[in-house]
């Protein structure tokens, strides 16, 4: 349905381009939720905004690469070709509803707005069909909370009414980056299962941008990892929390606090992530890794270095560890 | 017993959020003791008044009733001149390493800062190597102290607001989500910061969290806050394992899942 084929970003700045994105390829399929997983700054959420063209707007060029939405290129897409298929095809989620809503218009007018637009409704009709995915998404109240504004509602329901307003325009596929981090434990677990009733009852492909491995054991069926800028491991949701292979996605699990028993100290990777701009020229991941030689650091890595059945490392010494 | 806290209770009258006459009980009816050389956690949604408690223990702002005590001593009604030298021993961490450092400060001179106040027979020299000294216990290298905050990172950050704290040799450090802000691998790298640091210096932790699994990891025992009372305490083991009120036994029930086989099936 949603394919990123061989996608690299570069940010530009003052007339230098640095590459923030290299060679990214991922597929999302109907049905589906793809967890794309990283830490902060290794790419993830720009190549997310890419496939609406979203970071276009903030100085980010496609340097190489494609994205297909059934075989049609984003890229090559008019802009009302491209504004039917936001919110109306691919849904977005953002990670902060307190910014992602406008403060100065009632939720019923922000929602009966992209519903005409998009759905061609009357406003009676649109108001009908806002409250009827209102109540879908658990806000009972729904008639009256579509006169109410967004600083008076709680950021759980604010999330709950940004998932309300993506549904209601019938997407096939929803990205959603990091939908969940800014709230609270128990607010988190009900907007998880309320996504994961969505998700299949829509049978929709779902492309869900975090760094919390507990929201990807939750909602994914297959896991894309990213370090600095490059996909390092991919697999399905049990390859990667039972056999992770690259190093950086072993280390990174490994992290977790729950992963130790009482007492001990936590696992650390040393030093931290480079900047784009200071990628090393082999593996990225080479100067932090326990692992590394002499040739991790000489020239690129595959993406598919390792692979056993769909399941694919960006590394050479994958092997030796068996 | 070094810290001690009675009673606590902080009403906000009118302020940004509320209406002329209106109130709000943040925090009512807190009480707790710190020990020595421990970690006890206060773990709490949003709007549960755990950071407010942090603030009432440090005199950030004042408690409405109640009091706390340092040792013996009230600190509720210390005057300002004592409050700075009581300082010394309580120190702060705060939740965001990006605001808590003066940008046009170099960082060694927002590491000395405490040095300024609570032992000015320091000269300028004397001042730097200890200011080194810190940071590099806390995993930073001297050489960077001439540098300014946004030359770092925000893990690398959180060791210089950690290292700020340390530099007078305070016997109870309030953190206020410290790890919140960081990925998780800076987050272990921070956590087993300050069990060092503990181990080492025998600093107590007031640690403010709403990570149950960092809270598990890194306290000795838990307050669990709820609309701004306590609702329950005890050691972490007993808290994890045997919660008695309700809102605990909700709060454990909501932690994320570490495993795609524990996901429950949806109906």
């Amino acid at each position: 349905m949603l394919e990123i084929k061989d996608l690299s970003l570069a940010i530009q700045h003052q007339e230098t381009a640095t590459m923030a994105v290299k060679n990214i390829a991922l597929t999302i399929s109907k049905g589906r939720v793809l967890g794309l997983v990283g830490e902060s700054g290794c790419g993830k959420t720009l190549t997310a905004q890419a496939v609406l063209r979203l970071g276009e707007y903030q100085g980010i060029e496609r340097v190489n690469g494609d994205i297909l939405w059934h075989g049609e290129s984003v890229f090559d897409m008019s802009d009302k070709r491209l504004r039917a298929m936001r919110g109306g095809q691919v849904a977005m989620i953002f990670q902060e509803p307190m910014t992602a809503l406008n403060p100065v218009f009632s939720i019923g007018s922000q929602m009966v707005e992209v519903i005409r637009l998009h759905l061609g409704l009357s406003k009676s009709q649109a108001k009908e069909h806002a409250i009827h995915y209102l109540k879908d998404v658990g806000l009972d109240e729904a008639e009256e909370l579509l006169n109410q504004y967004p600083d008076s509602l709680s950021g759980g329901m604010r999330q709950r009414v940004l998932i309300a307003m993506a549904m209601s325009l019938h997407p096939e596929c929803i990205i959603a980056d990091e939908p969940t981090t800014a709230l609270d434990v128990s607010v988190q677990k009900r907007i998880i299962a309320l996504l994961r009733k969505l998700q299949k009852e829509n049978n929709l492909g779902m492309l869900l941008v975090t760094h919390d491995f507990g929201l990807v054991a939750e909602m994914c069926d297959d896991v894309v990892v990213m370090y600095a800028g490059e996909v390092v491991e991919s697999g399905s949701v049990l390859d990667i929390f039972d056999h992770p292979a690259h190093p950086y996605t072993q280390a990174l699990m490994g992290c977790r606090p729950e992963m130790v028993k009482e007492g001990e100290s936590l696992t650390v990777i040393e030093g931290q992530v480079p900047a784009p701009g200071t990628w090393p020229k082999g593996c990225h991941f080479s100067p932090r890794c326990s692992r590394a030689s002499e040739a991790c650091q000489i020239k690129a890595i595959a993406a598919n270095a390792w692979q056993d059945s769909g399941h694919q490392a960006r590394c050479i010494h994958v092997q030796e560890q068996a | 017993m070094v810290l001690e806290a009675k009673h606590l209770r902080k009403v906000f009258q009118s302020g940004a959020l509320l209406k002329k006459g209106q109130e709000k009980v943040a925090v009512d009816d807190v009480s707790f003791q710190l020990k020595t050389g421990e970690s006890l956690a206060i773990v709490g949604e949003s709007g549960s008044g755990k950071s407010t408690v942090a603030r009432l223990v440090m005199r950030l702002i004042e408690a409405s009733k109640g009091e706390i005590v340092w040792q013996g001593q009230d600190v509720t009604n210390m005057s300002a001149r004592q409050l700075r030298q009581h300082r010394q021993h309580i120190q702060m961490v705060f939740q965001d390493p990006f605001a808590s450092l003066n940008p046009r400060m170099r960082i060694w001179e927002s590491v000395a800062e405490g040095l300024r106040v609570h032992a000015p027979e320091l000269n300028q020299s004397q001042r730097q190597e200890k200011v080194a000294d810190m940071l590099e216990r806390c995993g930073l290298s001297a050489s960077t102290m001439q540098r300014y905050p946004h030359q770092f990172s925000g893990g690398q950050r959180q060791r210089i607001g950690i290292a700020r704290a340390l530099i007078v040799k305070p016997k109870v450090l309030v953190l206020d989500e410290p790890v919140s802000a960081l990925d998780v691998s800076v987050q272990a790298q921070i956590l087993n910061l300050l069990a060092d640091i503990q181990a080492d210096m025998g600093v107590a932790y007031l640690f403010i969290s709403h990570d149950l699994s960092v809270v598990r990891h890194i306290a000795h025992r838990v307050l669990v806050m709820f609309q701004g009372k306590v609702v329950e305490e005890g050691s972490v083991l007993d808290v994890f394992t045997k919660p008695q009120h309700e809102y605990t036994q909700n709060l454990l029930a909501a932690r994320p899942i570490t495993h795609p086989s524990e996901r429950q099936d949806i109906t």
